[in-house]
């Protein structure tokens, strides 16, 4: 594995089938009366939040706690940085009191990447979220929700997602969630398809390793999983779609449109949901919905991914599986 | 000012002559000429070209002097093999009163390292709203032929058609930086394969096409002529093409970084790469040069712009857009024009002297090389390689793209009206 | 290590038949000294260890007639020498259903040499529950000892210096099953 988790570009199938399963030995530690692990401890890991995003903040808090490292939270929110300090001085700070991680969310699309490549400082970068570009650990718990649903917790072991046909709909030009996700699913094998109104799909997409369809009715047979993205209400005001009513009735979830899907097939959504315009609540509220396990998986993701940057002297090998074997 | 003999050049890349200054003038072209009295520069393998004229640099004198000032960049500008600029007008305060923009003149005057020529706003705080007061700026010492408020476009059609009619009346010009407002809402780099992946907004081509196609047919309705700065897409190379062809009064810029790099330099998210209109795309590069080889585009113009370490030193979103050029341009012509066969010498003073020149109206510049003339000349080690060191820029700021990389050519000599400014690459 | 030594020198010194006879005199001793092993948990500690937890308690079902709970235990996460080394990949901690509070756990393991490993097998017990006593089985005792621990059932003891490798094969794993003592690679 490289040294930081930037983009979920970077992982080999065989990284991304190390994390997995690392994080499916992570997630047996939440059954258990104590749920911690000294693995980190007297490590110091930052979360360096310059968007609020109270869920991959706890999230990351609870992998860093159950690893035992030394937590420090940073909002830049009313700190110096909003007083103009930047990027790079604000790291440097962190990094002198003897941080050895960084978990950064930043509104600037390739805030983490300049964090880990500009020389500014020595620790592993983790990024949880920038701008529109990526948003690694979420495509890894999405990934892990799917393997766990589509072939089992212990069945999975070992596995990626070959053949597996994702479908991902909504605002994908405004989504670093689906660019991380056509990324990782399709380093792991499985098809994806990207389903949007043609104004929420980038000038571009045409290279990325993935389907696109204008049409949700006619994909949702097709699909082994179906995630949907949270479209925000005032991409309507910049006349990306007419109405929020024709979005829902286009590109909406509903209850009908599920029953289309296969038996097997579930719905994902990575949070926070708009009840009534991506999703109705009859689907949300389904047994084929998969968002709290979302949750609880993303905990288990992101103590895989600490402990395989931070747990060593250096981050993990990953081992080539041979195929014969 | 003594006799100056440069010998055995090959002037504008021809056959090797000698070259005799006295005093401000060229006195004399041919061979075997007497250096009796004579200061000699030899000069064998190297080319004589006329002094370069820059119709897009940004001195940031008056108000961002921390990145650079008048004097800084005219020592870059004759560091570069330049005897003019043209000056900007985005300064603070802007650049659109008659009292400004001869503070600028006057400034490069004092320093004597290269002419500087202020551009004038075209609207008043280069909002787009109301005219500057464009023939006082005419009228002023520094004598304003060229309009811009670059950096901003002219966005609004109505007053974009006033100024080109406006500045018929004294021979003025208006040079577009064609860039649709909102198209470009949030934009960071050019819109295609690359930022669909990085997650950074889109600058489409379409936006300064759509400006160029407005302001060309305006040109032709007004019976005006219309400058393009920085024309960065080969969409736009067509609709120049076509507007020629109709006889439009159109002249257009490419910059040397247009010439030579994409948006794929963008993946390392390194703010250095960051420039406005943005990196485009190879395909763009190449119809670029095809269109400055064929004089679809008439010159290169630097679009200079110094910005401080901390402005690039920082993530893409925070970063400012612009790279420094002065010292580089000519090596990147080489690099992209001369070495691959689409220019000779005769066609790099042709658009980096005469057609700016030309364009600018600079007097006394872009001259041929022969007796008789100002002797205002650039002498260029073609043979030399090198690679790019910020440390020796003698610009105040360092935000190049091209440190590190490998050029050919330097200038080793640069005299402004027979004065040299730049000896064996030194400043004097 | 042990488990990397070069094989072109080593020697056999358990062979087959050794190992099923020494796992069968544990299995007895354990009965012995659990009094009936009523309430006995095996818990191998991966790889090779777990391997041969199940053996014994197949021996042990042999002799007692009854089902013993066997699982594994991963102390990867627990180890002191996480810092020297890229992290491993996990192995899989099986705690059988009833758990492990109040019962008497006998950790396997296959070699015991710096007593290292069994110190991490400790801290992460721990943190799984309360056994009423924690004992300790290996296939091998090479000596040569970091921590006060010692083994409760021991298969041999194996004196050996620290230039020599114990290598341990099960058929599980390796397709034979052997104990292979050789001489360290001079590079390393």
């Amino acid at each position: 594995m490289q040294r930081h988790l930037i983009s979920a570009a970077d992982l080999t199938r065989d990284d991304a089938v190390l994390i997995l399963d690392t994080a499916e030995e992570m997630a047996r530690v939440a059954d258990r009366p104590i749920k911690k692990l000294p693995t980190l401890r007297g490590r110091t890991i930052v979360n360096l939040f310059f968007e609020d995003s109270t869920r991959t903040r706890i999230s990351f808090e609870a992998a860093e706690k159950r690893l035992s490292a030394d937590v420090i939270n940073f909002s830049a929110k009313g700190s110096s940085v909003s007083k103009g300090e930047s990027l790079k001085d604000t790291a440097q700070t962190l990094e002198a009191m003897g941080v050895d991680a960084v978990v950064i969310r930043h509104g600037a699309s390739g805030a983490p990447y300049r964090l880990a490549n500009s020389g500014w400082i020595d620790a592993v970068v983790v990024n949880a979220g920038d701008g529109t570009h990526q948003h690694p650990t979420q495509a890894l718990l999405d990934a892990f929700t799917m393997r766990r649903r589509l072939i089992g917790p212990d069945a999975g072991i070992g596995q990626d997602l070959d053949g597996k046909r994702i479908t991902i709909v909504g605002d994908v030009l405004h989504s670093r969630v689906a660019r991380s996700n056509v990324d990782l699913l399709h380093t792991l094998g499985a098809e994806v398809t990207l389903v949007a109104p043609p104004t929420l799909l980038p000038v571009g997409i045409e290279t990325w390793p993935c389907e696109v369809s204008y049409d949700l009715d006619s994909t949702l047979p097709k699909s082994d999983a179906v995630m949907m993205l949270r479209v925000q209400r005032e991409r309507m005001n910049a006349a990306f779609f007419p109405t929020e009513r024709e979005y829902s009735r286009r590109y909406g979830l509903d209850g009908d449109r599920m029953a289309r899907m296969p038996e097997h097939a579930v719905v994902m959504h990575p949070g926070p949901m708009v009840r009534g315009m991506e999703i109705t609540a009859e689907v949300a509220d389904s047994d084929r919905c998969t968002v709290v396990e979302q949750v609880a998986n993303g905990v288990s993701i992101r103590m895989a991914v600490l402990y395989l940057l931070l747990g060593g002297n250096e981050p993990a090998v990953t081992q080539t599986r041979t195929e014969e074997k | 000012m003594s006799k100056i003999l440069i010998r055995g050049a090959k002037v504008l890349g021809g056959e090797p002559q000698d070259v005799l200054i006295d005093g401000g003038t060229i006195a004399e072209v041919g061979s075997g000429l007497s250096a009796e009295g004579a200061e000699v520069v030899e000069a064998e393998g190297k080319v004589l070209l006329p002094g370069l004229v820059d119709l897009h640099t940004h001195l940031r004198e008056p108000g961002r002097e921390d990145s650079e000032t008048v004097l800084t960049g005219t020592r870059a500008a004759a560091s570069g093999g330049y005897t003019t600029v043209f000056a900007m007008a985005n300064t603070f305060p802007v650049a659109d009163t008659a009292g400004v923009v001869e503070q600028v003149w006057r400034l490069g005057k004092e320093h004597g390292y290269c002419d500087v020529q202020p551009i004038g706003a075209v609207t008043v705080g280069l909002e787009g709203r109301k005219l500057a007061e464009l023939g006082a700026m005419h009228e002023s010492a520094a004598g304003v032929t060229v309009f811009s408020d670059d950096g901003k476009c002219v966005h609004d059609a109505v007053i974009m058609r006033r100024a080109l009619e406006y500045v018929k009346a004294f021979g003025g010009v208006v040079a577009q930086h064609a860039q649709e407002p909102r198209l470009t809402e949030g934009a960071e780099m050019n819109e295609g394969v690359v930022s669909a992946e990085l997650g950074l907004g889109g600058w489409p081509a379409v936006a300064e096409e759509s400006i160029i196609a407005r302001d060309v047919l305006l040109a032709e309705h007004v019976g005006s002529r219309v400058h393009i700065c920085h024309l960065s897409t080969a969409g736009s190379v067509e609709i120049v093409r076509w507007a020629k062809s109709r006889g439009i009064a159109v002249t257009a810029e490419v910059t040397p970084h247009h010439l030579l790099l994409t948006d794929e330099l963008v993946r390392t998210y390194n703010p250095v790469y960051k420039v406005n209109p943005p990196l485009r795309t190879e395909r763009d590069v190449l119809a670029l040069r095809e269109a400055l080889a064929d004089g679809t585009i008439d010159i290169v113009a630097t679009d200079h712009a110094p910005h401080p370490h901390e402005d690039k030193d920082c993530e893409w979103a925070a970063a400012a857009m612009g790279m420094v050029g002065l010292e580089t341009a000519l090596s990147v012509v080489q690099e992209t024009m001369v070495d691959t066969g689409l220019l000779d010498w005769a066609g790099v003073a042709d658009r980096m002297s005469f057609k700016p020149a030309q364009i600018g109206q600079a007097k006394g510049h872009g001259r041929p090389v022969s007796a008789g003339e100002p002797a205002n000349l650039t002498l260029v080690d073609t043979a030399y390689r090198g690679s790019v060191d910020p440390a020796g820029f003698a610009s105040r700021s360092r935000n190049t793209p091209y440190e590190g990389r490998e050029l050919p050519g330097r200038v080793t000599h640069t005299w402004l009206r027979g004065k040299a400014t730049l000896v064996d690459g030194k400043l004097t | 290590m042990d488990k990397h030594g070069s094989q072109s020198d080593a020697r056999p010194v358990l062979e087959g038949p050794d190992i099923a006879r020494v796992l069968t005199r544990i299995a007895h001793e354990i009965v012995e000294r659990a009094k009936g092993a009523d309430d006995v948990v095996l818990l191998g500690i991966p790889t090779r260890g777990v391997f041969l937890a199940r053996r014994i308690a197949d021996k042990l079902e042999e002799i007692t007639e009854r089902k013993v709970p066997c699982g594994s235990l991963d102390i990867t996460m627990y180890r002191d020498d996480l810092r020297m080394h890229p992290p491993r990949a996990l192995a899989r901690t099986e705690i059988p259903g009833d758990g492990i509070d109040g019962k008497l756990v006998v950790l396997v393991d296959d070699v015991l040499f710096s007593g290292r490993t069994i110190r991490a097998a400790l801290d992460a017990l721990n943190d799984i529950g309360r056994p009423r006593a924690v004992q300790l089985a290996v296939l091998v005792d090479r000596g040569h000892r970091e921590l006060p621990i010692r083994a409760d059932y021991v298969g041999k003891n194996l004196p050996t210096s620290l230039r020599e490798t114990v290598k341990v094969q099960l058929a599980e794993e390796d397709g034979r099953d052997t104990v292979l003592l050789g001489a360290k690679p001079a590079a390393q």
